[in-house]
């Protein structure tokens, strides 16, 4: 479903991927770990197109869309969430979502119409707070929002765009036990219709979750396969799990 | 009550001429003509700045270019407006997506600067016209003709030609905010890299929103160069880019009736501290009148400290309180 060819990019000096080469198969949830500054979020803007590359080419679905802008990817159906919360803080959940909605239905070319007349719009971004947890919370204000409702609507505004390909990136951050729990419910449900591309570093979680996992190391992936491979890989056990692998 | 209010001020507007006696009208009539021009110039101002978080410091040369073309076309012998207005719109939103084409590449102070150069450019451009007066500007001897029985050399068919203009841009400018695109272009505003990530192409709609302001404000331009009769580059100049922006910022930025309440409010306080004259603050300061600036500058600095929201933002918040 989707591809990268020896894909790279610098900073400056900084290599922040290294030819990396990577396929998400349609329907699996395919994890990507890998300890902090090994480029996981480099390579998610990458994919999601607010990252040029260097080098390297990136397919979806069978079109190179290597330099194809980020809305144009968006509308292609491959949506990304942000690792630091990233909303609309002073418009409600409910506009959050009906925004996302918007994005996908219809031209936004239009000047005289009020939106709110559009019944259609509000009651798929309804649908989609039920979905992630926010039923009744639909008119508060995104910045009024616990951290955990506001990591879960960070997730639905991705969802919103009806993606066919999820990158979410580390939904979990900063999540207590319960909301990760949550999260991981919510994953669960929607992996029956999305494939996802995760990066997380809650290992409970990606065991739980992943159908295979890519390791990546200082910009390069340094082993790819399914859990228990990726679990006893004597590269990815000295670089990365350390301890958590021998508990 | 939130909803009778802009009827009220409608029906206030238009009854002011009937109210008004003969030896004052020409006066009241003109200045208060004057406040509507302004009003809808920084009302279009304040859609790209308020509405859509884009710190344009080169509106003027909107206004200008509308101005200009207007007189120009009047200078020619083309009196209509029909001809003129247009024309001036046209012009000032083809000024406008040449401008926010190249500048809306850039954020930030860069957009700040290089939307202030470009003004700066046009403002040398027209002073180097010669044939329009060059520096000196431009004289006319009648303001545009609309036909259908009106003439608006007369104080009070401007004056209602004005708000009619004026109503029209703040009734454009409600139905625009609420509609889809004004909903994307308020996101892109909070979070533009959020609005680009749900699949919204942010350059395509800046750019469209910056060419509507600069529509708008090449009409205010046009009906500009008619009210005074005379146009001179200085309505491209940067400093009045920044009294529309004061006027923005002092009225209430994102407010549909931030532009009418700061053009109202600036040019009431010049007016009220050059004509008329306070005797004890005379006393202290004897010369205080021909520095009104500096008193505009203190209460737009009283409003930036203790009402930042603007002066419109100050009365809706003590309703919700």
């Amino acid at each position: 479903m989707l591809e990268l060819k020896s894909v790279s990019k610098r900073f400056g000096g900084i290599v922040a991927t290294d030819d990396v080469t990577l396929d998400v198969r349609r329907g699996e949830v395919h994890a990507l770990i890998g300890p902090n500054g090994a480029g996981k979020t480099t390579l998610i803007g990458q994919i999601s197109g607010n990252l040029g590359s260097d080098r390297g080419a990136i397919v979806f679905e069978g079109t190179d869309i290597t330099h194809a802008a980020q809305h144009e990817r968006v509308r292609a159906g491959l949506a990304r969430s942000y690792q630091i919360t990233s909303l609309f803080k002073r418009f409600t959940v409910l506009d959050n979502l009906a925004l996302a909605v918007q994005a996908r239905s219809g031209s936004s070319f239009s000047f005289w119409r009020p939106a709110s007349a559009e019944a259609l719009l509000f009651d798929e971004a309804r649908a989609i707070a039920g979905e992630i947890g926010l039923a009744g919370r639909e008119t508060a204000v995104a910045m009024t929002l616990a951290h955990g409702e506001q990591r879960a609507l960070e997730v639905g505004l991705a969802l919103a765009t009806h993606p066919r390909l999820v990158l979410l990136d580390e939904p979990m951050a900063g999540m207590g036990p319960e909301e990760s729990e949550s999260m991981i419910a919510l994953l669960g449900r929607i992996r029956a219709r999305i494939t996802v591309l995760l990066v997380e570093h809650d290992m409970d979680a990606v065991f739980r979750l992943a159908d295979r996992i890519s390791v990546l190391v200082s910009g390069r992936v340094i082993a790819s396969g399914a859990p228990a491979a990726i679990r006893a890989h004597p590269e990815v056990r000295k670089a990365y799990l350390g301890e958590d692998a021998n508990a | 009550m939130r909803r009778a209010a802009p009827w009220v001020v409608l029906a206030l507007a238009l009854a002011f001429p009937l109210a008004m006696q003969a030896e004052h009208q020409t006066y009241y009539l003109s200045f208060a003509s004057r406040i509507f021009v302004y009003a809808l110039a920084a009302t279009s101002l304040n859609l790209i700045l308020g509405y859509g978080g884009m710190i344009s410091f080169g509106h003027a040369a909107f206004v200008g270019t509308g101005a200009y073309v207007s007189s120009i076309l009047l200078s020619e012998g083309v009196a209509s407006a029909w001809i003129g207005w247009p024309a001036a719109i046209a012009a000032s939103a083809l000024a406008a997506l040449a401008i926010g084409a190249v500048s809306l590449r850039t954020r930030g102070a860069y957009f700040i600067m290089i939307t202030l150069a470009f003004a700066q450019m046009m403002f040398f451009l027209v002073n180097s016209m010669k044939a329009y007066g060059g520096d000196e500007g431009l004289s006319l001897r009648e303001r545009a003709s609309v036909g259908l029985g009106l003439d608006l050399g007369s104080d009070v068919a401007f004056y209602y030609t004005a708000l009619a203009a004026l109503a029209a841009g703040l009734y454009g400018l409600h139905r625009l905010a609420h509609s889809r695109f004004g909903r994307v272009i308020q996101a892109i505003r909070e979070n533009e890299e959020r609005a680009e990530a749900i699949g919204f192409p942010v350059y395509r709609h800046k750019l469209a929103c910056f060419v509507i302001a600069g529509a708008a404000g090449g009409l205010a331009g046009a009906l500009l160069a008619s009210h005074g009769k005379y146009v001179n580059p200085n309505v491209l100049h940067w400093t009045h880019s920044g009294t529309l922006m004061v006027m923005v910022i002092l009225g209430g930025v994102a407010r549909l009736w931030g532009g009418v309440i700061g053009a109202a409010a600036l040019l009431g306080l010049e007016d009220l501290i050059a004509n008329h004259r306070v005797e004890w603050l005379a006393a202290m300061l004897p010369n205080y009148q021909q520095h009104a600036s500096l008193g505009v500058g203190t209460v737009l600095l009283a409003i930036v400290l203790f009402a930042p929201q603007g002066i419109a933002g100050m009365f809706a918040r003590r309703k919700h309180a």
